[in-house]
């Protein structure tokens, strides 16, 4: 069977390679002996091969030189060779797309197919089907249905599989064939089956009812095929999703059947697929668990790797779920597959107990250098989880997260670190000093810019607050000597927040900024002259508005009030103050632990919400004037979900109006609405403006209306309101199936639940990174200090929660998280108040006592920037009388 | 998590590589666009090579892709698969690519006896694999359907195949026993 391709290879050794040193030019050559007479097959098989080879290779064929040889090549069908004609037709589905009129050997194949050789037909179906687009594959529908019932297994597979294949290009000639397919579904050969059902799924996905159907089908008679059982775990796990039905319906008892399964790969999709559906409790969890756990003693190497793969994805939402398999992972965690390993050690990670932490992260250590990014990242990932469970540990995972920071790593890998320590220095304050100084030593050779700058930020932010700030100043100057343009920026930022905070560093800051003047990128020589100027002021109050906190506004929102400013002159100088605020918070850390290799996508900088609205507001002449918009608050549902007309309302608060937005939803398709308008009758002194109907709202789409309210401006302690609600409209009755509706209709009403207008409605949070220097910016001219008693509240936890919602100010330096064990907390809160002129800005700095006890005492200071306003904001925090959370004056 | 109901799909396979023991490429067909490029091709196989030529573990996470691989003698196997996919179809089709070649090249998996007979490694994967979708996972009828030449198959009797299948399948476990 040894061929004698070509003898000096042969003797050259025994490693040598036929094929090595092939010239495309040579092989096309060759092909010159296709046109001879008589063929000889043996010899043209290896041409073809070698052609063949070359294409897998990835040499590049020109299309003249591929349409040569592809023409010579179709001569070979006159050969009755098997081997011959089967390597034809690979060259034929290898060549459609380089050469040209592949189209020709439409008619030999289509021969083969309907032929008498078995071992033709199904190869030239697929070769047909490669090389035929819509229009040809109405020309050989026919052969294809029988191809498709064709009691000979290889045939019928691949008509099926051709069919599938068709489908993105043709799928109504492909529709056709469903009825042929379900027969095929009932074949006795397993990958008949297996194809036929994927087929049939492909043609019926769009149709819930038919895939329902399908499944019901399915399950109840049974299948052969373990692929096929597999393919049906996961129809029936998305129809699962998608209907959301319960897990006592026949489709989940269906894929938990499935667990019993005789074939390992089933019980492993269906347990895999159990595991994978959102809201599993714990119990119906249990069975796939117990399955998997078995298999973490497989001897294959694959079916332990997907066990524990997905027992560590269990770990990560039911921790407790898993410990019942500790035992086994523990005896995985030598496994030769590193893989395994990691897994096993991380997955051990989130389920075990704080006693077995170091022995874990030694055994880790031990091989983490062998085990590929995407490990690496799923081991900072478990570590990152396990700090926030077990904060003691912290000393131990930061060594660890060290020397994993000076090993090799892309870009990803060592993110992930650089996340995982800033958090647990954010989590541990007495993490913060080890953890800032692997940072220094970490960006003292760092070669990713955004890393590098991350870390500046921070060291400006934490630096200054250690007890000896001076040792980081050599760091962070070396940034400045030795970097590209956008870390020596961030590095004179950093510096200069050193020098605000502290005085005794000042005069050395100084010196340094003074030599960054001279660099000879710009960015970095403004900020250094800027930073310059401010701190040679020595005013607490500049340092705090431009060094520490800095601006607070969105930064479309400025860019387009700028534009609007060039576009009309004027006089008066740029107010800042006209620019909306920025809304989201900006520190979002704790992200869900993302799975194994995600590879995220480059953040874009998208308007936010409010921006969004912003603009839909501003096209509206009726609300032309208002200013600009100072906060929309999040939806509030005013119908229950399932009921006729579905209404939610988003409040819009401007400098002396508000806009409530009306998004209604009509739900009955034998209704048109037109004219649709919510009345709103105020309790306070609030005047109703004007309404903006919605002129029609059809079926299942939504539409908005809205109502202008003005606030009252002489009573600034009616910050409170509650409207009742009625939507009115015209409904006209109209034709389910075609939407068209009646001439005549008739005026109705559906009365809306009350909305209500609170004291969060009116302030904007604004995040300050360095909350002392904002309370002393504002200074103690206008203070105020109440304490108020908190009713119905039972922890710290809830007393603070509810502080934050019921004002909606910012918190922050993450004082809304309170230390376990305390029982008394400082809440730093910040926000900014509606007004004509913009707003003044308001800290607000509150105490629990300590012994919180429900309904003690709490002591809550403000202080404003504008007298007047302070009358208006204590008296709000008064309020009493709301629903969700009280205040009481003792 | 990024995908947590996979969409039901027949296509599993998203390429097939055969290396020789320097790495080099004897065999790749890829069956979608992940690396759309020669060049980008070539890099993954580097890597994935770097990465699986000492270890003798049967699997792999590369590139956020589910890697399966065996190797034998100077060849390495490899069926790569997207991370989500079951491992052991992708297993499956390893398996039956091995013991496939391992028939028609009569148990002498290894680089020389495969480059000798590349037209039957053609066909043999064109009938385990067909854009993706796994076309056949029993070796006993992909050797049927490649059906090599009557003089090239001298010994179709298969109680010789099975005879074949024990001694490769006992020299594995072998190899894998020595390593613990």
């Amino acid at each position: 069977m040894i061929k004698k391709f070509d003898k000096k290879d042969e003797e050259s050794g025994s490693g040598s390679n036929p094929f090595q040193h092939l010239e495309k030019s040579a092989v096309l050559q060759e092909a010159r002996i296709f046109n001879e007479t008589p063929i000889n097959p043996r010899r043209c098989l290896h041409i073809l091969t070698k052609i063949i080879y070359l294409l897998n290779q990835g040499e590049h064929f020109g299309t003249t030189e591929a349409t040569e040889a592809f023409f010579a090549m179709t001569r070979l069908f006159q050969s009755n060779d098997q081997t011959l004609r089967r390597m034809c037709y690979l060259t034929i589905k290898e060549m459609a797309n380089i050469s040209e009129d592949v189209i020709i050997v439409t008619s030999s194949l289509t021969k083969d197919m309907t032929g008498k050789e078995d071992v033709y037909r199904g190869p030239a179906i697929r070769a047909l089907c490669r090389i035929t687009d819509t229009t040809m594959l109405q020309a050989i529908e026919r052969y294809m249905k029988q191809a498709i019932v064709d009691k000979v297994p290889s045939v019928s597979s691949s008509a099926l599989v051709s069919s599938l294949h068709m489908v993105k290009m043709s799928y109504d000639v492909v529709k056709r064939w469903v009825n042929e397919a379900q027969e095929a579904a009932s074949s006795d050969n397993i990958m008949v089956q297996y194809h036929a059902l994927g087929l049939l799924y492909h043609l019926r996905k769009n149709d819930r009812l038919a895939v329902t159907k399908m499944l019901n089908k399915f399950t109840k008679s049974g299948l052969k095929s373990p692929f096929a059982y597999c393919m049906l775990i996961r129809i029936a796990s998305k129809l699962l999703d998608e209907t959301e039905g319960g897990h006592d319906s026949p489709l989940f008892d269906f894929i938990e059947s499935c667990l019993r399964n005789k074939n390992e790969m089933v019980v492993y999709e269906a347990a895999s697929a159990i595991v994978h559906m959102p809201n599993c409790t714990a119990r119906e969890l249990a069975p796939a668990v117990s399955v998997l756990q078995l298999f973490c003693s497989s001897p294959k190497a694959a079916l332990r790797y997907a066990a524990v793969r997905t027992l560590n994805k269990v770990a990560m939402k039911h921790p407790s779920a898993v410990t019942a398999c500790n035992l086994d992972l523990e005896n995985l965690i030598t496994d030769s597959n590193r893989s395994i390993a990691t897994l096993a050690i991380t997955t051990l990670l989130k389920t075990g107990s704080e006693s077995s932490v170091d022995r874990l992260m030694k055994q880790i250590s031990s091989f983490v250098s062998e085990i590929s990014d995407e490990f690496k990242v799923v081991v900072v990932q478990a570590i990152s989880a396990l700090c926030q469970k077990y904060p003691r540990k912290h000393s131990v995972m930061m060594n660890f997260l060290s020397n994993m920071l000076r090993d090799d790593g892309g870009f990803e890998y060592k993110r992930a670190i650089v996340d995982c320590i800033i958090s647990i220095i954010e989590e541990n304050p007495e993490s913060k000093e080890t953890g800032l100084a692997h940072l220094c030593e970490f960006i003292e050779d760092c070669e990713h810019t955004v890393l590098a700058t991350k870390i500046l930020h921070l060291m400006g932010k934490e630096g200054p607050r250690t007890p000896q700030p001076s040792k980081y100043i050599r760091f962070i100057f070396n940034r400045v000597v030795l970097e590209s343009e956008a870390v020596r920026a961030a590095a004179v930022s950093a510096l200069a927040k050193f020098g605000a905070q502290n005085d005794d560093l000042l005069p050395s800051v100084l010196v340094l900024l003074q030599r960054c003047m001279m660099d000879s990128d710009d960015e970095v020589r403004d900020r250094a002259t800027f930073y310059m100027n401010v701190l040679q002021q020595k005013q607490k109050a500049l340092n705090a508005a431009y060094i520490f906190n800095g601006l607070s506004v969105s930064i479309p929102g400025l860019e387009k009030s700028l534009h609007q400013y060039t576009l009309e002159p004027s006089e008066k100088p740029f107010d800042m103050k006209t620019v909306p605020l920025a809304t989201a918070p900006i520190t979002e850390q704790k992200t869900e632990i993302a799975p194994v290799a995600t590879s995220k996508l480059p953040e874009k900088l998208a308007p936010s919400r409010q921006d969004i609205y912003q603009e839909q507001l501003a096209a509206i002449p009726e609300f032309q004037g208002l200013g600009p918009l100072f906060k929309s608050s999040e939806p509030v549902q005013l119908t229950e979900a399932e009921t006729e007309y579905v209404v939610r309302c988003i409040k819009h608060t401007f400098a002396g109006h508000m806009v409530f937005q009306f998004d209604c939803t009509n739900t009955l398709n034998d209704q048109l609405l037109q004219k649709v308008v919510v009345q709103m009758e105020p309790s306070e002194a609030y005047e109703v403006v004007h309404c903006v109907p919605a002129p029609s709202l059809p079926y299942s789409q939504p539409g908005s209306c809205y109502t202008l309210i003005r606030l009252p401006d002489d009573d600034p302690t009616a910050v409170s309101c509650t409207f009742s609600c009625t939507m009115k409209y015209l409904v006209r009755d109209c034709d389910p199936n075609t939407g068209e509706p009646d001439d005549d209709g008739y005026d109705d009403e559906y009365v809306l639940e009350d909305l209500e207008v609170t004291v969060a409605d009116h302030i904007q949070k604004v995040l300050k990174p360095n909350f002392g220097a904002a309370w002393e910016e504002v200074g103690d001219e206008f203070e105020k200090e109440e304490t108020f008693a908190l009713a119905s509240v039972r922890t710290l936890d809830e007393a603070v929660g509810n502080i934050i919602n019921f004002l909606g100010m910012q918190p922050c330096e993450r004082s809304d998280k309170v230390p376990e064990n305390k029982n008394s907390h400082v809440l730093f809160l910040a926000g900014e108040c509606r007004g004509s002129s913009g707003g003044p800005f308001v800290p607000l700095w509150g105490e629990t006592p300590t012994g919180f006890k429900s309904g003690t005492p709490h002591h809550l200071t403000l202080r404003t920037e504008e007298a007047s306003r302070m009358r208006g904001e204590t008296s709000s925090s008064n309020l009493k009388k709301s629903r969700r959370f009280s205040f009481q004056a003792p | 998590m990024d995908s947590p109901i996979l969409e039901p799909s027949l296509y599993t396979v998203k390429a097939v590589l055969i290396l020789d023991n320097d790495g080099d490429r004897l065999y790749a067909k890829y069956y979608d666009d992940t690396y759309p490029t020669v060049k980008e091709q070539k890099a993954f196989e580097k890597n994935i090579f770097n990465k699986t030529h000492r270890t003798d573990s049967e699997i792999a996470l590369l590139e956020g892709l589910t890697v399966v691989y065996k190797s034998n003698i100077d060849l390495f196997f490899y069926v790569i698969g997207s991370s989500h996919e079951n491992e052991l179809m992708l297993m499956a089709v390893l398996n039956c690519l091995f013991d496939s070649l391992s028939q028609m090249l009569r148990k002498n998996v290894e680089r020389r006896a495969l480059l000798e007979n590349m037209e039957g490694l053609f066909l043999a994967v064109d009938e385990i694999v067909d854009g993706g979708v796994i076309l056949e996972s029993d070796p006993q009828q992909v050797v049927h359907r490649v059906a090599l030449r009557g003089d090239d198959v001298p010994l179709t009797d298969s109680c010789i195949f099975s005879f074949i299948h024990i001694t490769c399948s006992s020299f594995f476990s072998l190899r894998i026993s020595t390593l613990f």
